[in-house]
């Protein structure tokens, strides 16, 4: 199974590699969002509440997260999604699609954090703390929407049923992240928050283990 | 005989209500500051919630039934059960904000456990959408329990991890005492655990009786089609 994840996740890469449209599209949302948002907060109003500064960039990472992912499944036609079907087991579907979009939330969300420091400013206190919660947010939003991507990839208004099914569920994973990634910019040490971060290190988990159990049901037809 | 054997648990629960409603509107409870007579609404606010995560979880043990046999009788009553426990839910969210309109003064306030149960409504608005566009029948079926039983876990960290960590005027979060250290008394307790079983049997009987519409409604489908 591992060796079927491996091929896959490869094979995720080099389909991203070949078509670099779909990447560079991603960057550029990423960079023109953030633009805005540095039009409407930081030039107009010249100052910005540390809050509201964590808040924004959530939100922005949010948005890309499920544009990104929730085309993880539709640009793929089905009669490869039956071809795959014969040769590898469900779960290596999933944990590779999980795999991949970890990586690539990841990537965008550390780009992100050095565009919006950029231009917005940075008033983070615990650089590394605030690191963390990107990387546990971006493996949770990547195995959440994994998922619910392939829920939605089975309907034919995929983009509305894609926001509306992981908005709610997505909630709970954007309020520890939050809350920790408030105690980052407050500049708490690491060893402070162990708690909140094994909330969240669990709360990745489960939904990761979820996906698993649940994808081959849905994959199956 | 054979009627009141079977339906012993309706029996009960009938007299349970009638003894909750009796004891709740008359019977004597504890004088508090700020709670007074409010204190009441124990009975029909708190167990809307036992009620709703009961019949939730049942619906979520039918979902994992439908994914192991495929049996659509058990995606039938899987969407009964959460419709029943949504049902529930909104008479939760009805009784607390009255009861938070006479103790906190707004009916709605900013409380991790009003959000969070507005999610929850959000998340399982969502699984009937789900429903509702998929048009095929055994599709529709095992999405929509994939849907549920991912739903209800998220659901569960929601409302049982996520209030503990930040405040809440809720008695039992953020430093403020839970119901049993000292508000509960004890003749309350007579009250309150009945009441739950009493609520609780009215939400299960609902929902059978959704079901049984439902599997008439089926076989009348068929008919028709025959």
């Amino acid at each position: 199974m591992l060796q079927e994840i491996k091929v896959l996740f490869q094979k995720e890469l080099q389909m991203e590699w070949r078509q670099k449209y779909a990447v560079h599209g991603l960057l550029l949302y990423l960079a023109s969002t953030i633009f805005v948002c540095y039009l409407s907060f930081k030039a107009k109003q010249e100052s910005i509440n540390p809050i509201t500064w964590n808040v924004l960039f959530w939100i922005i990472l949010l948005f890309i997260a499920i544009n990104a992912i929730g085309k993880s499944f539709t640009q793929e036609s089905s009669q490869r999604g039956l071809f795959y079907y014969t040769l590898v087991r469900p779960e290596s579907v999933i944990y590779s699609k999980i795999l991949y979009n970890s990586v690539l939330m990841i990537g965008i969300s550390l780009v992100g954090i050095f565009m919006y420091s950029w231009v917005m400013g940075n008033p983070v206190g615990n650089m590394s703390l605030y690191v963390i919660a990107l990387i546990l947010g971006s493996i949770g939003f990547a195995s959440t929407l994994s998922l619910v991507g392939g829920i939605a990839a089975q309907a034919e208004n995929t983009s509305t049923l894609m926001a509306v099914l992981s908005f709610p569920i997505i909630i709970p994973l954007l309020l520890f992240l939050l809350k920790l990634s408030k105690s980052a910019l407050d500049g708490i040490s690491i060893a402070e928050n162990w708690d909140e971060i094994a909330v969240l290190a669990s709360l990745d988990v489960i939904v990761v283990v979820l996906s698993g159990i649940l994808f081959p049901y849905i994959w199956r037809h | 005989m054979e009627t009141l054997k079977k339906y012993y648990w309706k029996w009960a629960g009938i007299v349970l209500l009638v003894y909750t409603m009796y004891m709740g509107f008359a019977g004597q409870v504890p004088r508090q500051a700020i709670l007074n007579e409010t204190v009441r609404n124990l009975y029909f606010h708190v167990t809307m919630w036992f009620s709703m995560i009961a019949l939730l979880g049942v619906s979520v043990y039918h979902s994992i039934q439908y994914l192991r046999k495929s049996d659509p009788m058990d995606d039938l009553k899987s969407n009964a059960y959460v419709i029943t426990g949504l049902v529930f839910a909104t008479l939760g969210l009805l009784t607390g904000s009255i009861w938070a309109k006479f103790t906190w003064g707004d009916w709605w306030t900013n409380d991790p456990k009003l959000n969070s149960v507005a999610i929850g409504m959000l998340i399982y608005l969502a699984y009937g959408l789900v429903r509702s566009s998929l048009p095929d029948e055994q599709q529709k079926a095992r999405i929509s329990s994939v849907y549920n039983i991912f739903a209800f876990i998220i659901f569960m960290v929601l409302i049982w991890i996520l209030p503990r960590m930040t405040d809440s005027l809720h008695p039992g979060n953020g430093g403020n005492p839970g119901f049993n250290s000292m508000d509960l008394d004890n003749r309350m307790r007579m009250v309150f655990y009945p009441a739950i079983l009493g609520w609780m049997s009215l939400g299960f009987w609902y929902a059978q009786l959704r079901i049984r519409i439902r599997k008439i409604e089926v076989l009348l489908e068929e008919k028709e089609q025959a």
